[in-house]
């Protein structure tokens, strides 16, 4: 059996690609535009999730959270835990954790002279938070709390607007001890801060941790440990901590505090994927129309080949090799065109315009389209193998011509 | 040995309860190097058995056999590979891809045979000054005169020495002198390299040059004389 002429095969299907130019150019440019609208719109929604997980990250829990069992049933002094002993703090030693922080962290509810609203005390470590929370970035009027043993109370900008209060002002804050008694103590606000979403503002006051846990009667213990680690993506780094579980404390990965976010980020490949799939579809009309027509006019000359001795299978194969040619030169304009655009917005898409329902979303005003390479090969293997897919029917009707037909064909 | 040989070969085409005898119990033996003219009206099937012998239609019944091998039994690619091979064509109408260049289309049956470029280019050059095309290789079909696409075709039929030429009317589309330089051409390749050449005809001039004239009329043959 005669090999396969590769070259002429390619050279016939380059060639005959650029018969009809304007064909080719328009079908390109669709090609190219659906492209982008898929790379394009994957960044986006890659841009929004990361900004969604990210932030629900920042606003407390780190990648891995430690706390008692019972904890996240009810978040109650109840439900606290020992300080870390020897095994966990050499855990928390180990390569893989970035930053720990150990906090307090109970319901209360904070009055000023105006008004009461409900919150969440969290007593912190000043030092140990940097990095992995964002409240000591966030700090926008006043000052950061400077030790465990700081007396200051840092509030967010829309619990002061709520209080009708403001910085240097005092506030009473309230909560329940171990035995259930009411304990309060009054603060002087040291601190404002603005998070990325409002109602975080509202969600958490912060004190020293020591501060808080001697208004609460409650020793050494504390309600969580917080552990960030290199990536939110893949925590595997942090999985030793997992061994440290028992009766006494729950080891969580972030995604499964929140699983809504966790689920959210699990499914978006496949999200993606069928949205190249959706857009794909649409752009495949066009293709296969493009090509039925390509061969239609050229049925005489696929006699002509087959009479000079080009068997069915290269016949078959030169009208794919048109087919992934075209796609190709789409794919290299579309995935260029989709570079250049998210490299363009690299600042950020500015969304202030719809922030109220960003914030909803747990999105902030400011969205950065996040190109990843992963997107990049499924959308190419997806518009590669669906295009061949699509060109096969035509490519297929192409070299079941008998020659005799197909050199008679006007 | 003979070249090809038909035996009770019928070509029938169906239109409603009508049957359209293209081939009719056709016989025919032609041997190596011959230089043979189908002649006779249109409709008398001489594009038909072309067809035939070259395996580009399937009998409706009878055998066709080309160089001691019988091919009306072979399949789509055993065919294909038996005509890139055995055999070259030209066509009435010229027939060139027209995205590829004159030496582009003479080396393709070469291309697509596997043969390596340098001796691809020697051979195409060749036959590109044998046919007189020397200074045209680099045209495209649609730069090229009737008459110069029709001895590209000419050329991309035997550059790679085919033990046998169909033509189909190849001098039909063309004026007479340049049909006389064609068929003078054909001679010439049939003397020097030893090929069959098999005509369909009803140019009175064309037959002049036959060496054995068949004559058919209504898909059998009625007449088969040596020239």
């Amino acid at each position: 059996m005669t090999p396969m002429p590769g070259a002429v095969l390619f050279r016939l299907a380059w060639r005959n690609l650029w018969r009809n130019y304007r064909r080719t150019i328009i079908m390109l440019a669709a090609i190219t535009l659906g492209v982008w609208a898929m790379l394009f719109m994957t960044a986006v929604m890659r841009g929004m999730v990361d900004d969604m997980v990210q932030t629900a990250v920042r606003s407390l829990p780190g990648h891995v959270q430690i706390h008692h069992p019972e904890y996240r049933d009810d978040p109650s002094i109840a439900n606290s835990m020992p300080p870390p002993d020897q095994m966990l703090l050499d855990a928390l030693a180990q390569a893989g954790v970035v930053a720990w922080a150990g906090r307090v962290r109970v319901p209360a509810v904070i009055t000023s002279e105006r008004d009461t609203r409900g919150t969440t005390l969290v007593g912190i470590d000043p030092e140990a938070e940097t990095g992995l929370s964002f409240v000591s970035d966030d700090i926008v009027e006043g000052r950061f709390l400077g030790s465990p043993d700081d007396k200051g109370l840092v509030v967010g900008r829309k619990m002061i607007d709520d209080l009708e209060t403001r910085l240097g002002r005092r506030v009473v804050v309230m909560s329940q001890d171990p035995d259930n008694e009411i304990v309060d103590r009054g603060f002087r606000i040291v601190g404002v801060y603005e998070a990325n979403l409002e109602n975080l503002e509202e969600a958490f006051v912060f004190t020293g941790r020591r501060y808080a846990q001697s208004m609460l009667n409650m020793d050494e213990s504390i309600s969580e440990i917080a552990v960030l680690g290199k990536s939110y993506r893949d925590v595997s780094d942090l999985s030793h901590l997992k061994q440290l579980e028992g009766s006494a404390r729950e080891v969580l990965p972030w995604y499964e505090l929140d699983a809504y976010l966790g689920t959210m980020l699990s499914t978006m490949d496949g999200f993606v994927l069928v949205w190249i799939i959706v857009v794909f579809l649409t752009l495949s009309f066009g293709l296969v129309n493009t090509l039925v027509m390509a061969v239609f006019e050229r049925i005489r000359e696929i006699g002509l080949m087959q009479a000079l001795g080009m068997r069915p299978s290269m016949i078959l194969i030169q009208v794919l090799l048109e087919t992934f040619l075209l796609l190709a030169v789409g794919l290299a304009a579309g995935n260029l065109l989709a570079v250049v655009s998210v490299a363009a917005l690299s600042d950020g898409i500015d969304l202030s315009i719809v922030s109220e329902a960003m914030q909803w979303m747990g999105v902030a005003d400011v969205l950065y389209p996040a190109l990843e390479i992963r997107d990049l090969v499924t959308t190419n293997v997806v518009v590669i193998v669906l295009g061949l897919l699509a060109g096969l029917s035509p490519a297929w009707r192409a070299s079941r011509y008998q020659p005799v037909e197909a050199l008679t064909k006007v | 040995m003979s070249s090809v040989r038909c035996v009770a070969l019928c070509r029938f085409f169906f239109q409603g309860d009508q049957t359209i005898k293209a081939l009719d119990h056709v016989d025919l033996e032609i041997d190596e190097r011959e230089f043979v003219c189908l002649s006779g009206p249109s409709g008398s099937g001489k594009t038909t058995l072309l067809n035939a012998i070259g395996g580009l239609d399937k009998p409706t019944s009878g055998e066709v056999w080309v160089a001691g091998k019988r091919i009306d039994t072979l399949g789509k690619s055993e065919l294909a590979n038996m005509r890139l091979h055995q055999i070259g064509f030209v066509f009435q109408a010229y027939n060139l891809i027209p995205v590829l260049t004159a030496r582009e289309n003479i080396e393709f049956v070469m291309q697509v045979q596997g043969v390596d470029p340098e001796q691809r280019r020697r051979r195409s050059m060749s036959i590109l000054g044998e046919v007189g095309m020397d200074d045209m290789e680099d045209r495209r079909p649609a730069q090229l005169s009737g008459g110069q696409q029709q001895r590209v075709a000419v050329a991309r039929a035997i550059v790679s020495k085919p033990a046998m030429v169909l033509a189909d009317e190849p001098t039909a589309n063309l004026d007479s002198v340049t049909a006389e330089h064609l068929m003078d051409l054909f001679v010439r390749l049939n003397e020097t390299h030893d090929t069959t050449f098999v005509i369909s005809t009803h140019d009175q001039r064309v037959m002049s040059y036959a060496r054995r004239l068949i004559g058919m009329v209504d898909g059998r043959i009625v007449t088969d004389e040596a020239h």
